[in-house]
């Protein structure tokens, strides 16, 4: 067999695989946020896409899971389980792409309305925030929730500071945002919880883009501070 | 060409849905009743994933400008043709002028009109679907209004099929009984919370849409209401949050969520909870994927039974409206 996801693995196997509904099977990893099971994830989805197999739908890596959609009329759930018996001891190493995605953003004043509020979370000055946010090279672990809304981590203990208890109604496009240990670009404008400490320019997803996807599961993002002053260039209407 | 005189209360454009982009986060849309939506299309001898009209609780009303053939499934409404009252599951051929218009709702909450060569949108991302959540795809990423004018695709080379007498299926009367199938982490409920399941009644709330339905009613116990790992959302997923309420995720659901999952719908009763409407009632029977595979199996027989495959005659389209009017 393989190696264990983790070190704290216990005697259970270490993945399992399992209907969701009739029309749709998950094959499961242990679920934790770890960059070592996210990329047992990326690798089993690359497998299975690999395969190309009839009647499957959508292959939807998340944190410890892929799951994969099958047509239940024509499709063979069978078969699409076999596939994932088949991709789930996919090695790791290698499968991340090799991809860093920089992001420039404008920390503080009206696109990062909560930076102050992060600063005083995590008792040091706004420009520390920054300073912790910029210096730690992300994951991505999933896309999901909106468009093109990448799930990075880890943020710095430090500054990870919860998403607030009531989620704004407008969040705008291209605000960057925290949620405890995960932190993220909102591709468009909508309803969010996530702490605001900057904005972007950078467009996360574009429908007409092929990839629409700025980045996905495995990539690696950086945030680079742009000094105040310095035009956004692109910037959304 | 289609002239919206009157949209109705919420008719979307829908496709069979969006598939092939959940991994970009972009959810799948697509109607809340395929199967219905499937019907819709057949009936007119379209391949079932055509583009049609999801027509919500009050009906549109629709001016023909071209030589038509069209069909209604799923919700029943008092349907006329020119003033003439027409049956939904049959196909009709309206001509230039012609008017259809949806009357009062006798029954279920969605009906499908479907167009002979598929209403014609730009596809988005592979799809015509519209995802009313993201403002994406169909006609503008929006609901119709009245003065919309919808293209026609190229006719289909397949001829109309000719139905068979009440080709609709049952739909639900104030509420329903839909089967799922449970999720692997029973444990995240309280002691017996699955097993007192099938007895309780929940009320489609007035806040539900096609995203989900928020279901009034008692609050399942959570024994640790602690957030779950985000993964993929099926519809049909039964999610929990902690407050104990469920939701039943439809069409325009998000493509993940991180909520205690109890189960999901099978795909054969899927239809039957896109039939429900705000106020109705709705109650749970776990059920295995044996009992959903055969539940779907029987669901495709009846409607190829009511709908034969095409090429057994194109004389199944009813004489109703001023066909030829334009020629």
């Amino acid at each position: 067999m393989v190696g264990a996801v983790s070190g704290g693995a216990g005697p259970a196997r270490e993945w399992r695989i399992r209907f969701v509904g009739d029309a749709a099977v998950a094959l499961e990893f242990e679920p934790r946020i770890d960059p070592r099971v996210n990329a047992r994830v990326v690798a089993a989805a690359a497998r299975v896409a690999a395969g190309r197999h009839a009647g499957v739908r959508d292959i939807v890596p998340s944190y410890h899971a892929v799951t994969v959609y099958f047509d239940p009329v024509r499709g063979d759930a069978g078969r699409v389980r076999a596939a994932l018996e088949e991709a789930a001891p996919a090695p790791a190493e290698g499968a991340d792409a090799s991809r860093e995605v920089v992001i420039p953003v404008r920390y503080g004043g009206a696109g990062g309305p909560d930076l102050e509020e992060v600063a005083a979370f995590a008792g040091c000055p706004a420009g520390e925030v920054v300073r912790r946010h910029a210096a730690t090279v992300y994951r991505v672990y999933m896309v999901g929730y909106l468009h093109g809304f990448a799930y990075l981590g880890a943020v710095d203990p430090r500054i990870a500071m919860p998403r607030r208890p009531t989620p704004r109604l407008a969040v705008p496009a291209g605000s960057v945002g925290i949620a405890g240990g995960q932190t993220g670009v909102y591709p468009t404008a909508a309803p969010g919880g996530w702490r605001l400490i900057g904005r972007t320019a950078v467009r996360m997803f574009d429908a007409e883009r092929d990839p629409p996807g700025l980045v996905g599961p495995g990539d690696r993002v950086r945030f680079e501070p742009m000094p105040a002053g310095v035009p956004t260039a692109g910037a959304r209407a | 060409m289609i002239r919206v005189a009157d949209a109705g209360l919420l008719t979307t454009v829908q496709d069979a849905g969006r598939w092939g982009c959940q991994h970009l986060g972009v959810p799948v849309a697509g109607p809340m009743d395929p199967l219905s939506h499937r019907t819709a299309n057949l009936l007119v001898g379209n391949p079932a994933d055509r583009a049609a009209l999801e027509v919500t609780l009050v009906g549109p009303d629709l001016e023909f400008l071209d030589d038509t053939v069209f069909a209604v499934a799923g919700a029943r409404f008092d349907l006329r043709l020119d003033g003439k009252p027409m049956r939904s599951g049959v196909a009709a051929r309206a001509g230039w002028g012609s008017r259809l218009r949806f009357g009062r709702r006798t029954a279920g909450a969605r009906a499908y009109v479907a167009v002979r060569g598929g209403v014609d949108v730009p596809l988005r991302l592979g799809s015509r679907s519209t995802d009313l959540a993201s403002r994406f795809g169909g006609l503008g990423g929006r609901p119709l209004r009245s003065g919309d004018r919808l293209d026609v695709g190229p006719a289909v080379a397949a001829p109309v099929p000719r139905p068979r007498p009440d080709p609709a299926f049952p739909l639900p009367a104030g509420g329903a009984r839909v089967r799922f199938m449970p999720g692997a982490d029973p444990e995240r409920f309280e002691d017996g919370e699955l097993e007192r399941l099938a007895e309780y009644r929940f009320t489609v709330g007035p806040d539900s849409n096609r995203m989900g339905y928020r279901l009034q009613g008692p609050a399942i116990g959570l024994a640790d209401p602690a957030p779950v790992l985000s993964s993929a959302t099926p519809p049909g997923t039964i999610q929990v949050p902690p407050a104990g309420h469920p939701i039943l995720l439809m069409a325009d659901r998000q493509t993940t969520g991180g909520y205690a999952v109890l189960g999901t719908v099978i795909t054969a009763d899927l239809g039957v909870a896109g039939q429900l409407a705000p106020g109705d009632w709705i109650a749970f029977d776990a059920c295995g994927q044996r009992e959903a595979a055969a539940a779907l199996a029987e669901s495709e027989r009846r409607l190829t039974a009511s709908v034969p495959s095409a090429g057994r005659g194109a004389a199944g389209v009813a004489g109703a409206g001023r066909a030829g009017a334009a020629r």
